[in-house]
């Protein structure tokens, strides 16, 4: 009965693409602490990051003052980065489970819509924007990330209340479609508001181009909770979502809830993208070009694919935004413009020498 | 030990505000294999998708004499596996993950397959001749091929009620008769019970031992292949011109041209 036969190997995370994994994490983030204006040793950066871990005391031989720029400046950013791109990557390739699309990506629902709405709404209000006579006007602040988090979830909740054929009827593609509709609404609004207040143009389109702040740990503080509740949450529906991509129907038959795995990721990648786009802008192109370089490079189950997005879209991103910091020094290019710019010539050679497209 | 595998009574289904059953009714016998006939849109898939438990009904169907209605999703995915007519083929999975995705029903929401799910799909792919083709990508593999992989899913759901839905459309006549050999020997040996849907007339008398005729949504004659493969009855609900000749393992319908 128990004779060993043949039969191969299920898919699963492989022990070298994992350490694959762990190692362009460990690239970007030592690269990112040692390179910028003030360039230092590579070896003494991993060393000062070791000696923060508690317990441990070691001497990298950097003076204070780079040490400080390593721990205080660089390292924040650099962390918020691997976040950012972890989350985005991570929802990316839940979104295109959920909807079998292989181009959907995680502001398909209208996230980044909302966002943009929400973030232009909060800018324009700083400026001269009136709600309402008597309502708003400047002074009155509201916060940038706030609006844009708040925004973004709206517009899901929208997509996902109004994306059903028939009254009940919710499937991928009335929900892809009522996430275009909702996203061309919510632009309209915003290109509204753009237009009346023009002052507020600039503001919101570096914004829009996506930026991470050197701002210290607050936004990393923000991030962090969403990024493991909601990576947690991703993480565990990886098989699920295997069963998924042979549809609702055979899924059904296979004992699983199509639809209530669906909500439960919608929901989680949502949040996390939110999260994500409230504290860095919209950058583009991670979310797609990360989970599908993974399923080009190390297989196509979600089992291996949703874990890798994780670790390279945090490596990606992370690299991203130190060229968007060094490549055009003092000056920073917009993080956006770098994912897509050395993303997409990077994809198309791996899609051209992949084997399985 | 006669304990009914499926129990069908009064079944409606509505879909579209279209009513697609009438009031069906029909049972079958435990280890036996039943074929659905009737014309296109009588509603075979339909009933298989009902007894399958994905379409809401009225009225009651039974399953090894437990409703429908109160097993659990997973309860109700051990007990019958189904092979849809045109399954989706995930692009990129291979012929082991697939059929183990068989084992679904059994494996804990957020767990893993165990040893023991990857000796129950090895078994079945030794029997369907499929273990050579265990690492290669379903999309690689021809229709036949592709067939028994399919039917490999279902049987790695270990399920005692196999539902196939047109099994062999896209198939050549011998690897029509292939597939449906295999099935007929999977029966035999793993005590299944078979209820399908087929076009071909013939061979649904060939393999079944009770044949239903759906017409409009409801049951115009059930019975062994004799009782229904009648000139008269195929005339009246195919609108089709056949002579029914007597074959070694039953009827065989032969269509004739008019005048």
């Amino acid at each position: 009965m128990t004779t060993p036969r043949p039969v191969g190997e299920p898919a699963r995370l492989r022990a070298r693409w994992l350490a694959a994994g762990l190692l362009a994490v460990l690239v970007a983030l030592v690269a990112g602490l040692a390179l910028g204006p003030v360039r230092l040793s590579p070896v003494g950066v991993f060393i000062q990051v070791l000696d923060m871990i508690p317990g441990v005391h070691l001497h990298s031989g950097l003076t204070d003052r780079e040490a400080a720029i390593v721990t205080q400046l660089r390292l924040p950013r650099v962390c918020l980065g691997l976040l950012v791109g972890a989350v985005l990557a991570l929802a990316g390739g839940c979104y295109q489970g959920v909807f079998r699309n292989r181009l959907a990506d995680p502001y398909l629902l209208g996230v980044a819509a909302g966002a943009g709405l929400g973030a232009t709404i909060a800018i324009a209000w700083q400026h001269a924007f009136q709600l309402l006579p008597g309502v708003g006007g400047p002074g009155t602040p509201i916060s940038v990330p706030f609006a844009a988090f708040a925004g973004a979830l709206i517009a899901v909740a929208l997509t996902y209340v109004l994306g059903a054929a028939g009254g009940n009827n919710r499937t991928p593609a009335t929900l892809v479609l009522a996430g275009v509709a909702i996203s061309a609404f919510l632009a309209a609004g915003q290109n509204y508001i753009q237009q009346r207040y023009v002052e507020t143009i600039l503001e919101v389109y570096s914004w829009i181009l996506g930026r991470l702040t050197t701002a210290g740990w607050h936004d990393v503080r923000l991030l962090l909770p969403f990024a493991v509740v909601t990576g947690v949450v991703m993480l565990s529906q990886r098989r699920a979502l295997d069963v998924m991509s042979v549809g609702d129907d055979e899924a059904e038959s296979l004992g699983l809830h199509p639809a209530r795995t669906r909500l439960i990721l919608v929901v989680a990648a949502s949040l996390a993208t939110a999260a994500a786009v409230s504290v860095s802008g919209l950058i583009g192109f991670v979310g797609i070009i990360v989970p599908h370089t993974v399923r080009l490079m190390a297989g196509s189950s979600y089992r291996v694919v949703l874990p890798l997005s994780v670790l390279f879209g945090a490596a990606f991103l992370a690299l991203a935004d130190l060229g968007a910091r060094t490549l055009a020094a003092p000056n920073e290019i917009p993080i956006g413009v770098v994912t897509a710019f050395f993303g997409a010539p990077f994809f198309i050679a791996i899609m051209r020498t992949s084997k399985r497209v | 030990m006669t304990v009914t595998a499926v129990r069908v009574r009064d079944v409606r289904v509505e879909l579209d505000r279209t009513e697609i059953l009438t009031r069906v009714g029909l049972e079958v016998t435990t280890g036996s294999w039943v074929t659905v006939i009737g014309p296109n849109g009588a509603g075979k898939s339909t009933l298989l998708r009902a007894i399958g438990g994905l379409v809401p009904y009225a009225g009651e169907i039974e399953l090894f004499g437990t409703p429908l209605a109160r097993l659990r999703r997973r309860e109700r995915a051990r007990l019958v596996a189904t092979v849809p007519q045109d399954p989706v083929v995930p692009a990129g999975m291979t012929v082991l993950d697939y059929a183990l995705l068989g084992r679904t029903p059994y494996i804990r929401p957020l767990a893993s397959e165990t040893a023991t799910d990857l000796d129950v799909v090895g078994d079945v792919l030794d029997q369907l001749d499929l273990a050579r083709f265990a690492g290669r990508r379903l999309e690689s593999l021809s229709g036949g091929e592709r067939q028994r992989v399919f039917l490999a899913r279902a049987l790695s759901q270990e399920a005692k009620l196999l539902l196939l839905d047109e099994p062999t459309t896209a198939l050549d006549i011998g690897h029509q008769q292939e597939v449906l050999e295999l099935v007929d020997r999977m029966r035999h040996q793993r005590g299944l019970t078979v209820l399908a849907t087929m076009h071909d007339l013939s061979v649904a008398g060939e393999y079944a031992q009770h044949l239903v005729l759906l017409a409009a949504g409801a049951v115009v004659a059930a019975g062994v292949p004799r009782e229904v493969l009648t000139e008269q009855l195929l005339a009246e609900h195919y609108r089709a011109r056949v002579r029914v000749i007597e074959g070694g393992q039953g009827p065989l319908v032969v269509p004739v041209r008019g005048d």
